[in-house]
């Protein structure tokens, strides 16, 4: 039975558990040639190039070849080819398929259309579920276990679907959640109903200073212009938050930020010296996981 | 009213149900009361067509009595389709139950009602309402739709199985 991962839901707990275990093997050994033979398509409907490249390299050190491309404008594509034939036709030459692509649930629908695997490396704002789990690699990382931890979610919480994933993926981990956020950018309803009915709690702010002190985990997020269809909406919250490392005088010892990065002006460049700066390890770690993921998904580990 | 056959009163009294219907129109001409078929009572006026497609009965060469803004007392106005010498099973009736959730279906043999059904709500639902998400895949590609329902204070919503958005309903209406 073949397994794609789509949407972190697609996981168990214990699966995840599993990925994130084996993430720290390949940390510890970096260079496991168990694909050796294997090839890998990598498919970017659009350009992402630290997504793609973090995959490609994870693919490499697992000794597989990679095929594909990097953004759609020159391929059949953009001749009209419906997603259901590329994806038959690439899936009849490789042993998995890693795909980003902007409308949401394309790759759900390729993971039905294709005979191997698929890896979904993003599906417009939907998910993005190896980012979930680089997170999650972090959070462990850094604090010891995944249990009882206070996460400080900052920025754009309405678009920002990192944010949605990772709070779907801590729920099975008891947590308490702040969510930091203009009133414009507020964590949507329904993954409040979600805690609501898991007995999680959280609680809201608009202030970035007043949580600063009492979580284990500030996760920032940027402000991303493309999700917004109104400009002067983007303009009014662009520039909200930017944490500096003077406000981090009295945070909990074993604090770390961390963030999916690229960032803007959220953070300033003295937080970077600070022992609580964490997102180019979490960058980092992104390799290690996504090596988990694929390794995984085809029966290595 | 649309009728096709112009059956007479004195074959309609023989149906209670057939007669009950008939109430505002004239004594002589008349409804065509169904000897044999299926009788789709309460749709809301605005999606008989909608019913129609959902059961594909576009195509169907039976004879189909279609009625429009009826008065109702339950419901003010309403539809109605009688469709001669057809039976359905209830997977495809209970499709119906996006569009018209309150509908009753009526089972006729022999001019009188033998059975009467409501419409259940099905846990998933493919190839009929349209997700509202601009970016979802299936407003982009020749993907049929297919929607998880959800039922949360007596609303009905549905979460779409490849976006994972959710429709809300009244969107549908
Ligand atoms: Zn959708």
């Amino acid at each position: 039975m073949k397994k794609s991962l789509i949407s972190i839901r697609d996981f168990t707990k214990d699966e995840i558990l599993h990925v994130l275990e084996v993430a720290r093997e390949f940390e510890q050994n970096r260079v496991q040639k168990i694909l050796e033979g294997k090839v890998i398509a990598c498919i970017f409907f659009e350009p992402s190039t630290r997504t793609r490249l973090s995959f490609e390299t994870a693919v490499n050190r697992l000794g597989a070849k990679v095929i594909g491309f990097s953004d759609a404008t020159n391929t059949s594509v953009s001749k009209g080819e419906t997603l259901k034939d590329t994806i038959k036709m690439v899936s009849n030459y490789v042993d998995m398929i890693i795909m980003r692509h902007p409308l949401e649930g394309s790759s759900r629908y390729a993971s039905e259309v294709a005979s191997v695997p698929v890896v979904n490396a993003g599906d417009g704002a939907n998910q993005h579920p190896s980012q979930t789990l680089l997170d999650l690699y972090s959070i462990k990382q850094t604090q010891g276990r995944l249990e009882d931890l206070t996460i400080n979610m900052v920025g754009d919480l309405k678009y920002g679907r990192t944010t949605h994933s990772l709070l779907q993926a801590m729920s099975f981990f008891n947590p308490r959640f702040i969510f930091t956020a203009p009133e414009e950018l507020k964590m949507p309803v329904e993954y409040k109903k979600f805690l609501d009915e898991k007995h999680i709690g959280y609680s809201e702010t608009n202030s970035l200073e007043e949580h600063l002190d009492d979580c284990d985990i500030l996760y920032m997020t940027r402000v991303q212009q493309e999700r917004f269809t109104d400009p002067m909406e983007y303009e009014k919250v662009k520039d909200v938050y930017r944490l500096e490392a003077s406000m981090l005088g009295n945070v909990k010892q074993n604090m770390k930020i961390l963030h999916p990065l690229p960032r803007v002006n959220e953070i300033d460049q003295d937080v970077d010296e600070t022992p609580y700066a964490y997102y180019f390890k979490q960058a980092e770690n992104g390799l290690y996981v996504r090596m988990a993921i694929i390794a995984y998904l085809l029966g290595y580990r | 009213m649309i009728d096709n056959l112009g059956y007479r009163q004195s074959i309609i009294n023989e149906s209670l149900y057939n007669n009950h219907i008939m109430t505002h129109t004239d004594k002589e001409l008349v409804v065509s009361a169904l000897e044999n078929g299926t009788v789709l009572d309460h749709i809301p006026s605005e999606n008989i067509f909608k019913v129609l497609e959902i059961l594909n009965l576009m195509d169907e060469k039976n004879r189909i009595t279609i009625g429009i803004n009826l008065n109702s007392k339950l419901f003010g106005k309403k539809g109605i389709i009688k469709i001669a010498d057809r039976f359905f099973q209830d997977e495809e009736l209970n499709k119906l139950a996006l569009v018209a959730p309150k509908a009753t279906v009526n089972i006729i043999r022999d001019f009188r009602v033998v059975e009467k059904r409501k419409l259940v709500m099905p846990h998933e639902i493919e190839g009929i309402a349209k997700c509202m998400n601009p970016k979802c895949i299936t407003n982009h590609q020749p993907v049929k739709t297919r929607f998880t329902t959800m039922e949360n204070d007596n609303e009905i919503s549905l979460l779409c199985h490849y976006c994972e958005k959710i429709t809300d309903i009244k969107g549908l209406y």
